[in-house]
């Protein structure tokens, strides 16, 4: 039967051999934990601990702050050293509350809530749990879970999708942990489609990973759900693509995938989703794949959430050579990291070191109207256009092209032969489009604020006016009421 | 004689009606144009432009005396904005626009004189008399008032730091 | 830390300086050949564009200040002069390639705005400003069986080339398609002049037609542009496209009145089509970007090309065709843009699909 199937899409050097074969190991535990505030996408925890409190394993730090947010567990028992400002893993370097723990060695859990038979929970109650486990996107996007689940739960939706695809170059977490944690993930898949009352549960895994699938095939038999191989083309682990080459629905434009009845979610998130259920333990660590040309020794690491990128590398590998570029996530869409001393957080896919050999990056040349990004842009956009209208300086005329349907995905300027910088000039006009948004908006308030004060002084003008009058008035009622006595005595 | 002037005679005048009818259906308002940039403009009657108010700002305006970028505090968003209405070509080359500016209190030096708030336009500065005085961001507007009247120089408009939350990136370097 | 750098941060290695080295190479077959049709005065004239194009380049870039080194080697300026070279008449005058060089890389392109910023393609538009300006000299065509008989050496076709010696008498000829449009202005029948002509389809595919290099080429142009689309160097759209406008009509017409109207393999493998199929039209700067529009550009390349040649003055019209194409294409692109993944053709989004879904397999 003839299926829409990913439209454009490049297929970048896999580099997963590097770190495919290594098994997860876990991290020990270092001195000490830098717990960032933001490790999702929407508003910041704010931390619930004090400097000197000492926690346990599992105890909540930072409380979720407003609808999207969601909360920050403590990785190990100790004690809390610091809360202060510290770099954030984020391409501005710009610095992010973070609270310090230091370890006591113990690891000791706090009393945890282990339920017998989780689909006995209601689906709001397994939403709930899954919302104050903290956890969120574990893809990369970090999109609270909970606040997707409950969405999805209150318009009903058809579709779950666990996503295994894992485009991206270099990274392996998703392929190692679906090879030693099938049944987690399988266990996960049905806690959350027992969350959100869907109908069907697929899981889709891209053809580069047959071990994985196998597994995972296994691994799912007589639970209904359905693992299928998936082509291997970046950006297949997008969600509007994934969706797209699974049930061969196209996400309408500007919608959520649970107004079509879906329900899309990383294979890691499911397993946090199961030991979050089944075990009562919260987001706490997460699988980092470490690779790249300039590490000794590629691998899987389980890591505790807070652990400094530099602490991870020291610890398991060291350098070959200098990197010429420190990624965090994967080579297409991660964020290059000002450097080493910043904290893993939930999003935290991979840490590599690449070399300029392997990023192949050069000098922007004119474009020539080749096209190439054309026919490889997933979601049928026209990239050189988009730029040009934005390298006049017309952002507008970029938006109207189409540039809020840009995914980011990078496969333009991946291929194109000039090297132009595409998605950073896609970004740049993104960000410009919402400062502009934002700036009016506060113009808005400043206008209504201008016009009260404004209001509020003729009003005051008026009031003395009147006061004025009516002294005067009296004034002028005593003097006569004087003249008429004077007279009259 | 009489078959040629006639003709002409009627062309003109049928012309003439409809070009008298087309001046009085498609008429534009041009007040409506100055209310509609007082629309695009802060409103908080900051005169920095060198008129009294916005509402004489835009009436200046929409009579071409004034370039797209009158506005200081308005910036490059409402100078596009302006332009795009009056259809007029923007030049953004005068205008520097480093971004978006709040006061601040400099806490060693201010008084409490209270001068500052009693100017704002926004009601964005709190305090009260002989009490540190502390700016609302979200609602300072940068029109630069408080600046001028502080008698110790301890309000100042300082540029906004960006935040995880407002960071964007800059534009790329290109080849030219 | 300064600005940041962003992702992503792997690069295929497609580069463009290699994809013209590609378009370089697929012409290589075909220039050879011509070499040895048409002897010394045509690589003399070959050496000369080329030389004379990087040397336009380079003043022009010097002029705008741009970065020399780095613009010349990125192989537009060679492309261009290369593509010119195949376009003039073989023996030409050595001042006819540099004029025509000047045309094409100074005025159509650097003045424009360089790479990338060209209306026009350089190479058709300097041929159509030349045979405007010169048209004595680019219609002085060589049969290449003269040349076979009696080979000028190398001095012989230096002399040539520079003007010294005028070899042209001895060795002269007409194209096919001047002589057909000739003869049947004089009111002569087809079969009749393609009679005269000898003209059958292997003397056509081996060059034994006067012509310019790139016309009595065809067959190995063809191979060169195959290559190119092997190599993922161009796409299908255009050339099809041209090919589809030009070899159509000619069918039709030659079906109904066969006595008139010259057939399909002759349109194909006469004249320029088979270089503006392969090397011409799928000018990626001159040319539309989507698929669709490519396709439409390579169709109206191919009619207006067969109009100009069946009722035109011009007894070739490829290059009007292509240069009035080229005008076209932001139009061109204005309409034929992909749908956008989620919205419909006309932008709007996809309705909401719901959740009745039905099994997805």
């Amino acid at each position: 039967m003839f299926r829409k199937s990913l439209r454009g899409g490049v297929h970048p050097t896999a580099h997963k051999a590097l770190s495919n074969t290594s098994p997860i190991r876990r991290f020990p535990l270092p001195q000490r934990l830098h717990i960032s505030m933001q490790q999702h996408l929407g508003t910041p925890a704010t931390p619930v601990v004090r400097v000197g409190d000492q926690v346990l394993k599992g105890q909540l730090i930072g409380a979720s702050q407003g609808h999207i947010s969601a909360p920050v567990h403590a990785p190990t028992s100790g004690r809390i050293t610091a809360i202060a400002e510290h770099t954030a893993p984020h391409p501005s370097g710009l610095p992010v509350l973070v609270v310090t723990l230091e370890c006591d060695g113990r690891d000791q859990w706090q009393d945890t809530l282990v339920v017998a038979d989780p689909y006995k929970l209601a689906p709001e109650e397994v939403c709930v749990r899954v919302g104050a486990a903290g956890i969120v996107g574990l893809g990369g996007a970090t999109f609270p879970a909970a606040v997707k689940l409950g969405l999805s739960l209150k318009t009903g939706v058809d579709t779950l999708i666990l996503n295994g695809g894992e485009c991206e170059p270099y990274l392996t977490c998703d392929d190692r942990l679906m090879r030693e944690s099938a049944t987690d993930v399988i266990q996960g898949a049905l806690l959350m489609q027992h969350a959100v009352q869907a109908r069907q549960v697929f899981i889709g895994i891209e053809d580069n990973k047959p071990e994985a699938l196998q597994i995972m095939q296994t691994a799912a038999a007589g639970t209904g759900i359905e693992v299928r191989a998936v082509p291997s083309r970046y950006p297949m682990g997008s969600e509007k693509q994934l969706v797209q080459q699974l049930t061969g629905k196209e996400l309408p434009a500007m919608s959520r995938a649970a107004d079509s009845g879906l329900l899309v979610h990383n294979v890691a998130t499911a397993r946090a989703v199961y030991q979050a259920i089944v075990e009562g333990r919260p987001l706490i660590s997460r699988v980092v794949t470490l690779s790249g040309g300039a590490v000794t020794h590629p691998g899987n690491w389980e890591v505790p959430l807070g652990t400094l990128a530099s602490e991870l590398m020291n610890h398991a590998s060291g350098f070959d050579v200098t990197p010429a570029r420190l990624i965090m996530g994967g080579p297409m869409m991660g964020i290059q990291l000002p450097n080493l001393h910043v904290p893993i957080i939930k999003g935290t896919s991979g840490i590599l070191a690449l070399t300029s050999e392997e990023i192949q990056q050069k000098q922007p040349e004119p474009c020539v109207r080749c096209a190439t990004c054309v026919r490889s842009c997933p979601m049928g956009l026209q990239p050189l256009e988009m730029a040009a209208a934005i390298r006049s300086g017309n952002v507008k005329a970029a938006a109207s092209l189409g540039l809020h349907d840009c995914v980011g995905c990078g496969a333009c300027s991946y291929i194109c032969p000039s090297s132009i910088p595409l998605v950073h000039l896609f970004n740049y006009a993104k960000g410009e489009l919402a400062a502009q948004t934002r700036a009016r908006q506060k113009m808005e308030n400043t206008r209504v604020l201008a016009q009260r004060r404004e209001e509020r002084l003729e009003r005051q003008a008026r009031e003395r006016e009147a006061l004025m009058a009516a002294r005067r008035a009296e004034a002028a009622r005593k003097a006569a009421a004087q003249a008429a006595e004077e007279q009259a005595s | 004689m009489l078959m040629s002037v006639l003709p002409l005679t009627l062309l003109g005048a049928t012309l003439g009606f409809l070009l008298g009818v087309a001046s009085r259906v498609l008429k534009v308002e041009r007040s409506n144009v100055a209310e509609e940039i007082e629309q695009l403009l802060p409103g908080t009657q900051c005169g920095q432009c060198g008129n009294p108010s916005c509402g004489a700002a835009a009436e200046a305006a929409a009579a071409g005396q004034l370039p797209a970028t009158f506005c200081p505090p308005g910036g490059r968003a409402v100078a596009e904005a302006i332009a795009e209405k009056l259809g007029i070509p923007l030049n953004l080359s005068g205008v520097c626009d480093e971004g978006p500016k709040v006061a601040w209190v400099d806490e060693t030096l201010c008084i409490g004189c209270t001068r500052c708030y009693k100017v704002c336009p926004t009601d964005a500065i709190l305090g009260a008399a002989k009490h540190l005085h502390v700016v609302f961001a979200e609602a300072c507007t940068a029109c630069g008032k408080c600046e001028d009247v502080c008698p110790t120089e301890c309000i100042r408009l300082e540029p906004v730091k960006p935040t995880l939350q407002t960071w964007t990136w800059s534009q790329p370097a290109l080849l030219s | 830390m300064s600005q940041p750098i962003h992702g992503p941060h792997a690069h295929s290695n497609q580069r463009m300086p290699l994809m013209m080295l590609q378009v370089l190479l697929a012409l290589t077959p075909a220039t050879l050949y011509g070499f040895w049709l048409y002897g010394w005065p045509a690589f003399n004239l070959w050496l000369i564009c080329l030389l004379s194009a990087l040397g336009w380049e380079a003043l022009f870039l010097k002029f705008f200040s741009k970065n020399v080194p780095r613009h010349l080697l990125d192989g537009s300026a060679l492309v261009t002069g290369w593509l010119l070279a195949l376009c003039l008449p073989p023996w030409a005058p050595w001042w006819l390639a540099v004029v025509g060089t000047f045309l094409a890389v100074a005025m159509i392109k650097q003045i424009f705005g360089g790479l990338g910023q060209n209306v026009f393609n350089p190479a058709m538009a300097a041929r159509v400003m030349l045979l405007i300006a010169f048209p004595v000299e680019m219609t002085q065509w060589i049969a290449p069986e003269a040349v076979q008989l009696d080979r000028p050496d190398f001095v012989a076709g230096l002399g040539q080339t520079f003007g010294s010696l005028s070899l042209l008498d001895a060795y002269t000829g007409a194209t096919l398609l001047d002589e057909v449009k000739n003869q049947q202005s004089l009111g002569a029948a087809l079969p009749d002049i393609l009679q005269a002509q000898q003209y059958n389809m292997a003397a056509t595919l081996l060059g034994q037609h006067a012509g310019s290099t790139g016309e009595s080429t065809a067959l190995l142009l063809l191979l060169g542009g195959l290559f190119l689309l092997f190599r993922g160097v161009i796409t299908w759209q255009a050339p099809v496209g041209l090919l589809l406008g030009l070899g159509v009509p000619a069918l039709l017409m030659n079906l109904w009145q066969p006595e008139s109207y010259p057939g399909l393999a002759f349109h194909l493998f006469t004249g320029g089509a088979m270089l503006a199929a392969w090397f011409i039209v799928t000018d990626p700067v001159t040319g539309p970007t989507t698929a669709t529009g490519r396709l439409v550009f390579g169709l109206g390349c191919g009619l207006l090309a067969w109009l100009v040649r069946t009722w035109g003055s011009y007894p070739e019209g490829i290059a009007f065709a292509v240069m009035l194409m080229n005008s076209a294409t932001p139009v061109l692109d204005r309409y034929f843009k992909p749908r956008i993944y989620g919205r419909t053709s006309s932008g709007a989004p996809l309705p909401a699909t719901g959740k009745t879904s039905g099994d997805a397999s």
